[in-house]
């Protein structure tokens, strides 16, 4: 056998003893009472446990005392990351080379682990290393844990007492009845004067219970006209309607008047809508009840149209620009004056035909007794008379 | 006293040999009240349910003839909004003519109808300025519903006799009704009027209008 063969074999011998006597000399640091007598020789010459100042008097602690350990470091922090330099902390060779990593190197009865060959050291080095930064991280990944914790919590906190405090919507609830009237009976007068920007109130009180007014009107013109339907789809879809017009279409003027450049808020959109709406709601609740043409064509020009100018003079007020205010004020006008149109003629068709359409696919809706009022019927001067016999009419309960 | 006793530095506060140390730190209570405590874990479940009732009942006596009285705002309880809602959903939901699954959305409308919207009134008068707590307003809506139901209950004796004079029967449930509501709003206006800033209060007592409105709607137009 070629001599350098066997040296080669020899030396592998070595290592792989050395390795064991290592691996025990870990298990047994572990697990016995006695391990200390293993560690210091490992964390000496290891690398984060080990003291800058030293232990003299050879003050070993147990490795698996943690707040031995940050005791270690004096009145430092556990973690003193400016000793880290720019590493970090994720990959033990960085923090390996970190001054705090070598001071332990060559201290008292150090050197027993230091005898040997240098692979050797670099074994015991490596396994040293990997206890103390075992342990570090251990106490790192707490530590941050904590903070990050911390942090989160603080911030969902701040979070929640700034979105669901209802208190955030006070200030737009702050109006008093005196005030709120004169906004309703102003919002049939239109202001013509356009070269100052028209004053626009920012309050959510008016326009929310115009909403809910339009709501309930809306309900009770859906009965007259004899449609009788399951009543969750009659409140739902009302609902729908007047919020979904309400918010969808503040959401879009907002978007063009950012696009147009103009000086408005979102909130006095949500407002000036809204009170644009009490027009719409006294039309409703005349035509509803009183069905004839003539009156609601005469009704939807005064009362839808009065509101339309009088908001639409207020945005042109707001807006520089010819074709900006073109295109904002067609907007809102066609928006708002077929939005009447649509609620007076088409809502109580439009859900007779959803229900119907419903009614086909089984799957989604149970059947419902109907009664389906012919339109021509339901818009005629003696519809009044059907409307009101329809709802005296009872049918035999069923026991 | 002690007082003198103390020496000048703190390192050594000694306590006057009369003043006793060592005691029992329990503050002396009347054993009746102990007993008590201790009874209403143990009585019987139908005592507790019987005084629970009591209370409600009480409640719907307050409703019925509404003084200016804090009671039911002071033991608010929602067992009576409960008790009202589930028999209106109940009531109104009707015995549907031809399928058997007609009532099923109705009870659910009705319910999430009088819940949402005493929650949105209860908002309502909070922003507005209102004193009171959350719960203690949905306890007022919730009892307030009661003639109500009471309406509805009469309506439902109307309908029975059907076939004879049923434009004058629609003229009593629509009467019956209407008082109802005025009652119901008269008597939510008593409680919870004086939380209000006096000049919002009809700003406060719209939005009830609306709610009360739009159940005494339902209840008119309830007519299977």
């Amino acid at each position: 056998m070629p001599v350098l063969h066997q040296s080669h074999d020899r030396h592998h011998a070595r290592q792989a003893s050395h390795r064991a006597r290592d691996c025990c000399g870990l298990l047994v640091a572990w697990y016995s009472p006695i391990g200390h007598i293993w560690l210091p020789v490992r964390r000496r010459s290891g690398a984060l446990m080990a003291d800058p100042r030293g232990h003299p008097n050879g003050d070993w602690t147990s490795f698996r005392d943690p707040t031995a350990q940050s005791h270690q470091f004096g009145s430092s922090s556990i973690v003193d990351m400016e000793n880290m330099d720019d590493t970090s902390g994720s990959s033990f060779e960085d923090i390996a080379e970190a001054p705090g990593g070598t001071t332990g190197l060559g201290e008292v009865g150090g050197d027993e682990g230091r005898t040997g060959k240098p692979g050797q050291d670099d074994v015991v080095e490596e396994d040293e290393e990997f206890l103390g930064i075992k342990g570090l991280k251990g106490q790192l990944g707490k530590q941050v844990a904590g903070q990050v914790w911390e942090a989160g919590r603080q911030q969902a906190a701040r979070a929640f007492s700034l979105y669901a405090n209802i208190d955030l919507l006070r200030p737009y609830f702050d109006v008093e009845t005196v005030q709120v009237r004169k906004r309703l009976l102003e919002s049939f007068v239109p202001r013509k004067n356009m070269k100052v920007p028209q004053k626009l109130p920012r309050e959510l009180y008016g326009p929310l219970m115009l909403v809910f007014t339009m709501v309930a009107i809306l309900l009770q013109g859906m009965k007259t006209s004899g449609t009788i339907v399951s009543q969750g789809t009659l409140m739902g879809t009302a609902i729908g309607t007047c919020f979904g017009y309400w918010l969808g279409v503040s959401s879009l003027l907002y978007f063009l008047a950012y696009i147009c450049n103009s000086k408005i808020t979102m909130v006095q959109i949500l407002s000036m809508l809204g009170y644009g709406m009490f027009g719409p709601c006294l039309v409703l609740f005349i035509t509803y009840n009183i069905h004839l043409h003539s009156l609601f064509y005469v009704l939807w020009l005064v009362g839808g149209g009065l509101p339309t100018l009088r908001m639409v003079c207020a945005l042109s007020s707001r807006t520089t620009g010819q074709r900006q205010r073109l295109v904002l004020c067609c907007t809102l006008a066609s928006l708002h004056l077929l939005f009447l149109l649509y609620l007076h003629f088409a809502y109580h068709r439009v859900i007779e035909e959803l229900l119907v359409t419903l009614e086909e696919q089984p799957a989604f809706i149970p059947r419902q007794q109907r009664e389906l009022v012919p339109p021509e019927v339901a818009t005629s001067p003696a519809s009044l008379r059907i409307a009101t016999m329809s709802l005296i009419r009872s049918s035999p309960p069923i026991l | 006293m002690a007082a003198n006793e103390f020496s000048a530095d703190f390192t050594d506060v000694s306590v006057h040999e009369n003043v006793p140390v060592e005691g029992n730190i329990r503050i002396s209570v009347p054993l009746a009240s102990e007993d008590e405590d201790m009874s209403t874990l143990d009585e019987p479940v139908k005592d507790t349910i019987m005084r629970d009732l009591k209370a409600v009942g009480k409640k719907f006596v307050h409703v019925l003839y509404p003084k200016n009285n804090d009671e039911l705002l002071r033991d608010w309880d929602l067992w009576g909004p409960l008790i009202v809602c589930v028999f209106l959903a109940m009531m109104l939901q009707g015995k549907g003519a031809d399928s058997p699954t007609h009532g099923v959305p109705q009870f659910a409308e009705v319910f999430v109808t009088v819940w949402f919207g005493a929650i949105v009134v209860t908002f309502n008068s909070h922003l507005l300025g209102g004193t009171i707590s959350f719960f203690q307003s949905l306890c007022v809506l919730g009892y307030c519903i009661m003639p109500l139901s009471v309406s509805l209950l009469l309506c439902h004796v109307t309908l029975l006799a059907k076939g004879s004079l049923p434009l004058a029967m629609f003229i009593v449930r629509f009467i019956c009704v209407t008082l109802a509501f005025a009652w119901a709003t008269f008597a939510s206006t008593t409680f919870l009027g004086n939380s209000q800033p006096p000049n919002r209060k009809a700003l406060a007592v719209y939005p009830i209008f609306l709610f009360y409105f739009v159940i005494s709607w339902m209840i008119i137009t309830n007519v299977t």
